[in-house]
């Protein structure tokens, strides 16, 4: 088994309109969604979210409060899962939430 | 699936308004869409890190950090907001400082939002969907359903109340002592428009209807939560509000074909008596200061209803508040209603002459209270009046109800 990271993105502010029912739903598929991985063994780590404060150090020392890319684009959150290559790691990636709000999954193997 | 994520739609709607309220305190009311974008976007984060990890102990502090991180990166990313957005906002506006989420300054963030939302500039129909959005965290597909409409012409209506509190210039601030009076009324009229929306819904949701009267509520009480704004009227508002939603699950029927149940068949077991007990302690203190208006009129009504045996004294009573109702706020509804207080009191011949000289032939309740009056003399003629009513009725509901009229007029029991 190897690991690999997914990297989920989402286009900055697509869904000014979520609603109450909307929001609910997405949880409970997050939820779905990874206990699928978690009950195959292949979760690696829940991850984590990166905050969206947090400074970029540039050449010459010029140090700024971001943005991080320029695109209107962010990074959310990521995720470690264990996969004998990165067609199965893509497969696991199919049915992510991030997809359905217009994001998407990068799914980069860890070298080991 | 899992039941600790069931609540999670609530909580949304919790605190939805409150964020959206506090950021736009924070960095002024021009900038409420980049505040709901902030806001969304924190929700859709909690959907996927909750998701993963579980909902945390305290969501309402986890929703409000990670809101406070959004904020201050977003208005600092972009590179224009110390030349444009600062001299905007004016010197009084804390663009430095934290958002507060303490309770007192979401409060206060919430009463401020209420009076610009209730803003007499824009159409009374935009003042609610602004306020179902804003301040009651509701989604553009359940205000579409509650107003009969669709998703697009919710939004546009939406982004031209917005436009428009924007070229207003509105400010997120109680409105000065000489025109509170005049701007608590439309609040107070916004508030009660929105709970009959609920209550005589075009929508045969009942989970949203009732969700609709809920909210009227509990803006109203925000306001009795202030000195300048807790005035007898809004007190007599609240009051009426509690006694009509006391009624809401007994006139409630088994399933939306049936219509509502007439109040005189409801069963009075399922009347909520601590509504109706909330509702007289409103009603006690309005009745604390010399003025009379016409939510105290209907309060007063409303309360009687809440007693369900019929003496001539309650009907008498009924009759004289709705001559004053008429005399302060004439209305075709308070027209009618008048005449079937008066056909109670001093019956069916008076109250039938008085109807026939209306002759308001493009209104439903217009005959059904033709209908009403003659169908233990007339049966022909009553299920001619019903039918037209029906006819003449607009939504579902309303036409469910009568048809629930006619198959009693016509059953041979009767």
């Amino acid at each position: 088994m190897k690991e690999f990271m997914f990297i989920f993105r989402q286009h900055d502010f697509d869904t000014r309109s979520i609603s109450p029912d909307e929001f609910q739903k997405l949880a409970q598929k997050w939820q779905k969604w990874k206990k699928n991985i978690e009950q195959q063994g292949k979760l690696g780590s829940n991850g984590n979210r990166l905050s969206s404060e947090g400074k970029v150090l540039k050449p010459g020392g010029i140090i700024t409060d971001g943005p991080f890319v320029e695109i209107r684009e962010i990074l959310g959150g990521f995720m470690m899962v264990k996969a004998e290559d990165l067609d199965e790691a893509a497969t696991l990636a199919h049915g992510c939430p991030v997809l359905d709000i217009n994001g998407s999954v990068e799914i980069r193997p860890l070298h080991t | 699936m899992s039941t600790e994520y069931e609540s999670l739609k609530q909580l949304f709607q919790q605190e939805f308004s409150k964020m959206v309220a506090v950021i736009s305190k924070q960095f002024g009311l021009q900038h409420m869409e980049t505040a709901e974008d902030i806001v969304s976007d924190t929700f859709l984060q909690a959907a996927e890190t909750w998701g993963v990890k579980g909902i945390p102990e305290n969501p309402a502090a986890w929703l409000y950090a990670v809101a406070k991180q959004k904020t201050l990166y977003q208005f600092r990313r972009n590179k224009t907001f110390e030349e444009k957005v600062v001299p905007q906002i004016g010197a009084n506006a804390n663009t430095t400082g934290e958002l507060n989420f303490s309770e007192q300054s979401i409060k206060d963030s919430q009463l401020q939002m209420l009076f610009a939302v209730c803003n007499p500039a824009i159409a009374g129909e935009a003042q609610i969907g602004l306020a179902l959005r804003i301040l009651c965290g509701f989604g553009i597909d359940e205000i579409a359903e509650a107003f009969f409409s669709n998703k697009e012409t919710i939004n546009k209506r939406l982004s031209r109340a917005k436009e428009k509190l924007r070229a207003e210039k509105v400010n997120m601030e109680l409105p000065p002592e000489n025109t509170l009076a005049g701007r608590l009324d439309n609040v107070l009229h916004i508030i009660y428009l929105l709970f009959s929306e609920g209550y005589f819904s075009k929508t045969q949701n009942q989970v949203l209807r009732k969700e609709l009267c809920a909210e009227a509520i509990r803006l109203a009480i925000l306001l009795t939560e202030y000195n300048r704004t807790n005035l007898p009227k809004t007190n007599a508002l609240l009051a009426l509000m509690c006694f009509h939603a006391s009624r809401f699950d007994a006139r409630q029927a088994c399933s939306p074909e049936e219509g509502f149940i007439l109040y005189d068949n409801q069963d009075e077991a399922l009347w909520d008596t601590e509504l109706i007990r909330r509702g007289i302690r409103f009603l006690s203190r309005a009745t604390q200061g010399s003025e009379i208006s016409s939510y105290h009129l209907e309060a007063r009504i409303a309360s009687l209803h809440c007693r369900k045996e019929d003496t001539p004294e309650k009907w008498e009573e009924i009759l004289d508040l709705y001559d004053q109702l008429l005399l302060m706020k004439y209305s075709p509804a308070v027209v009618l209603n008048r005449i079937y207080a008066l056909y109670r009191v001093n019956g069916i011949s008076e109250a039938l002459a008085e109807a026939e000289k209306l002759k308001w032939d493009n209104n439903h309740f217009y005959f059904l209270l033709l209908g009403e009056l003659v169908k233990n003399d007339d049966k022909k003629r009553a299920v001619f009046y019903f039918q037209k009513a029906m006819n003449l009725s607009k939504t579902q509901t309303e036409k469910n109800a009568i048809k629930q009229k006619l198959k009693e007029i016509q059953s041979p029991s009767l």
